[in-house]
């Protein structure tokens, strides 16, 4: 399978198996600049897995991808330069204020200190959280670190952006607050891969994989899968093509 | 490698060391306790024949405490950043695994040596005279130890997974290299077989160092050096440089990564 050159995320047939157990079975999709991409599935489907593969963290067992037109295994400080990634349990240093977390990523992604010091008051600013950008992270609500999660995944603009389940266990409105920054980096023509398994969020995408034990099983606009189907929701299009409800296979 | 990133790991070591307060306040009490409550106990016991009182020998010995601790912690420290994520943030920034690898045992091995420097204000009441140029050497010598003892210290991050297996660390590796250093008694003092074991051990020749630079020179006796200086320092940079080289190979094997970072199934 061969994917235009343009695109900003492609996967071909990718596999990764953890010794016995196949965690992703083949998937290959391709993403293309400025998309809003959704990877739906419940947990243990291979979502994290993936995305981990696509970020340079795991090795594919096979199959290959590309990310900005790098390869992830050859050239993943190449990849690693283009993308941000912001993981589903929170990165940031409980001993360190949030400012402090900012300026330590802002470091290790090469960003000079004057240029530093600007964008993360710039984006605490954005992120409401200027005003408590001297507090130590382990006094903040969970709200508030998912939301520092994410200005830590966007501090040096990357052109890529990687959010997994970026709204777990957050209350509707810090859930809102966070897909409105996300609607705001769209506008700057961010590429942005999301994984999820709340059903509402998947429909804001401009399309939707929905992964289910490691396999690719349907692939398209939200609308397109549902008409495809013929059914009125995406949660009745998992169980049209499973036989389960998505949230059955969950435990939260 | 880049110095920016190695610079900004190192900075966040020293915050964090200094914010968390019992680590701290234990790195200070742990010398106190060797130097002022065994040492004058044991001191008691010992005649020691040259010019050198066992308090004045245990001194080295002391500083090798505060350099194994030290370094040793820090570079544990990755496990914590391990489970608690923060490593990730470094694995998934455009920087190479030699320079998260460089970063964290350089921030060990600038902690003990801050951590040294606090206790040789200490070495005049033991009637030990530090001149500027035993500062100098001293403070080269500490850095030798600890950068040795921290590579050491992440070489062992690399096969361990959780922070469970801490106290196993404190028993069986932390523990027997001080006893084994020749930081209590002389290595010439010991059997024979004991004393190859001794040989084996880093910090046996960074607690070696400290004497050179601290003992009298004139302390040839039992509680003198045992290893001739560029011996000494011969042997510390070459095990920093074999323990780093395979530290940073064998650093994040995924799958220690991956264990946390995938839901159970």
């Amino acid at each position: 399978m061969a994917f235009a050159d343009s695109a900003a995320i492609e996967a071909v047939e990718l596999v990764k198996q953890f010794g016995s157990l196949t965690a992703v079975g083949g998937v290959s999709f391709a993403v293309q600049p400025g998309e809003l991409f959704g990877l739906l599935g419940p947990n243990g489907s291979g979502k994290t897995t993936t995305i981990h593969m696509l970020c340079t963290l795991l090795r594919p067992t096979t199959g290959t991808a590309r990310v900005n037109s790098c390869d992830v295994v050859a050239q993943p400080l190449q990849v690693r330069r283009a993308i941000g990634l912001v993981f589903q349990e929170t990165t940031l240093d409980r001993d360190l204020t949030a400012y402090e977390n900012l300026l330590f990523t802002a470091y290790l992604h090469h960003i000079p200190r004057a240029d530093a010091q600007e964008r993360i008051l710039e984006l605490l600013k954005v992120m409401e959280l200027a005003d408590r950008r001297n507090e130590l992270v382990r006094k903040l609500s969970g709200g508030l670190k998912r939301r520092l999660d994410i200005a830590q995944g966007v501090l040096h603009r990357p052109k890529i952006l990687f959010l997994d389940e970026p709204t777990i266990g957050l209350d509707p409105r810090s859930r809102a607050a966070v897909w409105g920054f996300i609607g705001r980096l769209r506008q700057g023509g961010m590429t942005i891969l999301h994984t999820t398994h709340y059903l509402e969020e998947a429909e804001r995408s401009d399309r939707v994989g929905i992964i289910d034990r490691g396999k690719l099983i349907a692939l398209g606009p939200p609308v397109e899968l549902k008409k495809a189907s013929n059914r009125p929701s995406l949660n009745e299009v998992f169980l049209h093509l499973t036989g389960r409800k998505i949230q059955e296979s969950q435990t939260e | 490698m880049s110095a920016g990133a190695v610079y900004t790991i190192v900075e966040r070591e020293f915050k964090r060391f200094f914010r968390q307060r019992g680590r701290f306040l234990s790195s200070l009490a742990r010398p106190l306790f060797w130097l002022f409550v065994v040492g004058p106990g044991l001191g008691r016991l010992i005649r020691s024949p040259g010019d050198v009182a066992y308090q004045q020998f245990l001194f080295p010995g002391v500083l090798g405490i505060v350099v194994l601790f030290g370094s040793i912690l820090s570079s544990l420290s990755t496990v914590y950043d391990r489970e608690f994520g923060t490593l990730r943030i470094m694995l998934v920034a455009p920087i190479s695994r030699l320079t998260i690898v460089t970063g964290k045992t350089l921030s060990g091995a600038l902690l003990s040596v801050a951590q040294g420097w606090i206790l040789l204000v200490l070495a005049p009441f033991l009637g030990l005279k530090i001149g500027p140029a035993q500062l100098l050497a001293i403070s080269l010598y500490l850095f030798l130890a600890s950068i040795a003892i921290a590579s050491l210290g992440m070489l062992m991050t690399t096969r361990i997974d959780s922070l469970e297996n801490y106290s196993t660390i404190m028993n069986f590796v932390v523990f027997p290299m001080f006893f084994l250093s020749g930081g209590l008694y002389p290595v010439k003092l010991l059997p024979a077989l004991l004393r190859y074991v001794v040989y084996l051990n880093p910090l046996t020749y960074g607690i070696d160092l400290f004497k050179h630079a601290l003992l009298p020179a004139a302390a040839s006796g039992s509680l003198g050096t045992d290893i001739s200086l560029p011996l000494d320092v011969s042997v510390l940079v070459l095990f920093t440089g074999i323990a780093m080289a395979l530290a940073t190979l064998l650093f994040d094997k995924e799958a220690k990564l991956v264990k946390r970072a995938e839901p159970r199934a």
